[in-house]
């Protein structure tokens, strides 16, 4: 049996696929491009331990004690202190807003009984829909107990010092008690699916009619270029939804996620994020020559999604530079939307503070997706 | 011939593309039910300008009218009464071909939709193969397809963009006769194309090479004008003679069909004194001919690129 194995039949292959892959920039980009973005990612933006958060403080007094408490919180590296309200309401609407992962509630009376040895009692409300962004910070207070008020109980009090016995921290874990990592994550791939979908079945609709050549009949027709657009968009709105059914039965019957808010307010808010995500499929489908490349910048675009969104880690351990990129996206205030609206009943109003930024990410980028759609051939 | 209705009339139609110019001053006028032929060398401008007729393109210069509208500021009337068939298939391959032509009309918005696509099926006869997915058929197949849903809406004017390009004689045939039989209707047809055959049955002619527009008229003026004189000879050993006469400067083509050569030049005289040795030889008969559209045009193209330069 004889060989036929060429090395420079092999070798011509080699030399042809170099010579495209050189020609295809987009390609050639994507390689280079994406392990760059990934070790920019997850070396630097992605941090599974996020220091610093915002925590509110409502306090009924304030002596050597307190302060010496919230200064200990503080040392811990895990709590930075936002806000500070006398008001129950207001406390809760920051949490509730997401606008704090903490509410420190020290109650009046807290240094009397203190003083009297009768260990009363702070409540320390965590927003624990991502068990992930909290657990470390409510472990760190455990030590806090113990050491805070060491160099402030003297007297008959020094022997309470170092215990954890002077006074209590009582932890709320609010929205997800038993810390339940589906409750955060089902409802958050509710937008990871709608973001891969949808910005791919739009970009590949448009440019599948440039590379089929029908996009010349279609122009040389009576058709008007927002006619095109909406008229592409339509039928992928009814598959969003049909997503959004699946993954909403899915959480309720299977995963068990509570669905606190307003069904209407959710499919709204749904229809929303899906136009956001249409028109960046549009958008990119005017810049894509063909269906490949269509592909190709969905990826760049799906890829800080999934990463920078407070999908995957937690936003607030990301540096500033990674969150300010993070909120650029519509997959992040997404996430705050439906997380909010399932696990903590939001309302209108307080959705309303992560649909906003997705209106004026719509109308900004469907400026500039009309503008680059050409009515003509030029 | 002077008093027909102009259809199609634009003066110094210019179009480019980045610093390459497509289209160069072009000035073309199509009558009413003319057979226009559309013809020159590939990427001399014909596809440039058929777009720019249908409002497909924007013209960077020059002004006209095409059904009356100015191109320039009326395209979108245009397109509704234009028939414009692009050069590759560009209906939907996976659609069939009543979800095609179904689709056609309603985007004219055209009221008796049902009746009107029955019809079209029926006309093409393809009523028993409607739910066939469009990119099944055959290349003629998808230009009769492409033709019918151009007239779909009953336009005045065709412009039909090389419709034949790669498609077999008989389907080629069948497609003339379609657009004869439109004509007869009185429909506008610009057609172009690179087969002579296809030249031939149109009534006028216009010629394009490098963006500009150097010959018109009907197929038997353009020949007659051409000042070319053509000889046909037959000979054994055609490749031989065809060798030698292309180093004699008044054959200034020598084209091999078969057994016969087809030599032309444009100094008659100069070309009959060159050939006159070869008329002495026993294996060779040759007698003059009248010039074929062919050579015509070569020969336009030719003078065309020597004015260039």
């Amino acid at each position: 049996m004889v060989i036929s194995f060429s090395p420079r039949r092999l070798w011509a292959i080699v030399l042809k696929e170099f010579v495209q892959l050189r020609r295809d920039r987009l390609t050639f980009a994507m390689m280079i491009g994406i392990p760059l973005i990934q070790l920019t990612l997850f070396g630097f933006a992605i941090n599974s331990d996020p220091k610093k958060l915002p925590m509110a403080v409502r306090s009924a007094e304030s002596t050597t004690y307190t302060r010496s408490i919230v200064q200990a919180l503080i040392h811990t590296g895990y709590f930075n202190i936002v806000s500070l309200t006398s008001s129950e309401r207001e406390a809760n609407n920051l949490l509730a807003e997401g606008a704090v992962q903490f509410v420190l509630n020290i109650p009046p009376h807290f240094t009397r009984q203190l003083l009297r040895g009768e260990q009363p009692s702070l409540l320390l409300q965590a927003d624990a829909t991502d068990p992930a962004a909290t657990s470390n910070a409510l472990a760190a207070v455990k030590e806090v107990q113990k050491t805070a008020l060491r160099h402030d109980l003297t007297g008959e009090l020094a022997k309470l010092a170092g215990t954890d016995t002077a006074f209590q921290i009582n932890i709320h874990r609010r929205y997800n008690p038993e810390g339940i990592t589906q409750y955060n994550i089902v409802p958050g791939l509710m937008g990871v699916i709608l973001t891969m979908t949808m910005i791919m079945m739009t970009a590949l609709a448009i440019t599948r009619e440039h590379e089929r050549g029908t996009m010349e009949n279609l122009l040389a027709m009576p058709v008007r270029p927002l006619e095109v657009m909406i008229g592409k968009i339509a039928p992928y709105i009814v598959i969003g939804y049909v997503q959004v059914a699946v993954i909403l039965s899915a959480a309720k019957w299977v995963f068990m996620v509570p669905m606190l808010g307003s069904g209407l307010l959710l499919l709204g808010g749904v229809l929303v994020f899906i136009i956001a995500n249409l028109t960046v499929g549009i958008t990119l489908s005017s810049v894509a020559r063909n269906q490949a490349q269509a592909m190709q910048m969905s990826f760049f675009f799906f890829l800080p999604s999934i990463l920078l969104s407070g999908f995957m880690f937690p936003f607030r351990g990301m540096p500033e530079w990674a969150q300010i990129l993070g909120s650029i996206l519509p997959l992040t205030h997404f996430l705050r939307f439906i997380r909010g609206l399932l696990l903590k009943g939001n309302d209108f109003t307080l959705a309303w503070e992560h649909l906003w930024p997705l209106l004026i990410f719509t109308l900004v980028v469907m400026s500039v997706g009309l503008r680059r759609y050409r009515q003509t051939l030029d | 011939m002077n008093q027909r209705e102009a259809i199609i009339e634009v003066k110094g139609l210019s179009k480019s593309f980045g610093d390459k110019v497509a289209v160069d001053k072009v000035n073309l006028t199509v009558y009413k039910g003319d057979i226009f032929g559309f013809l020159g060398p590939n990427g001399s401008g014909k596809t440039t300008t058929i777009r720019l007729l249908c409002g497909l393109l924007t013209a960077d210069d020059g002004e006209g009218k095409c059904l009356g509208y100015d191109i320039r500021k009326e395209s979108r009337t245009i397109k509704r009464q234009v028939g414009y068939m692009t050069q590759r298939f560009s209906f939907y391959e996976d659609l069939t071909i009543r979800e095609n032509l179904d689709f056609v009309a309603r985007v004219y918005n055209m009221k008796n939709r049902r009746q009107v696509v029955d019809e079209a099926l029926v006309q093409l006869g393809l009523e028993h193969r409607q739910n066939q997915l469009a990119g099944d058929l055959s290349g003629g197949w998808k230009q009769r397809l492409a033709l019918a849903a151009c007239m779909l809406h009953q336009p005045k004017l065709l412009l039909l963009d090389e419709p034949t390009a790669g498609v077999d004689p008989q389907a080629r045939r069948d497609f003339w006769d379609e657009i004869h039989r439109l004509s007869g209707l009185g429909i506008t047809v610009l057609v172009s194309t690179h087969y002579m055959d296809e030249a031939e049955r149109c009534n006028r002619l216009a010629y394009i090479a490098y963006g500009s527009l150097v010959g018109e008229g009907s197929p038997k003026s353009l020949v007659d004008d051409s000042g070319l004189t053509t000889w046909m000879i037959d000979s054994e050993d055609v490749h031989q003679l065809a060798d030698e006469l292309r180093d004699v400067s008044a054959a200034q083509q020598v084209v091999p069909f078969g057994n016969t050569l087809y030599v032309s030049g444009t100094d008659s005289k100069a070309l009959e004194q060159a050939l006159a040795s070869y008329d002495q030889r026993d294996d060779i008969h040759m007698e003059r001919t009248t010039p074929r559209l062919e050579d015509v045009f070569i020969r336009l193209m030719h003078s065309s690129e020597e004015k260039r330069w």
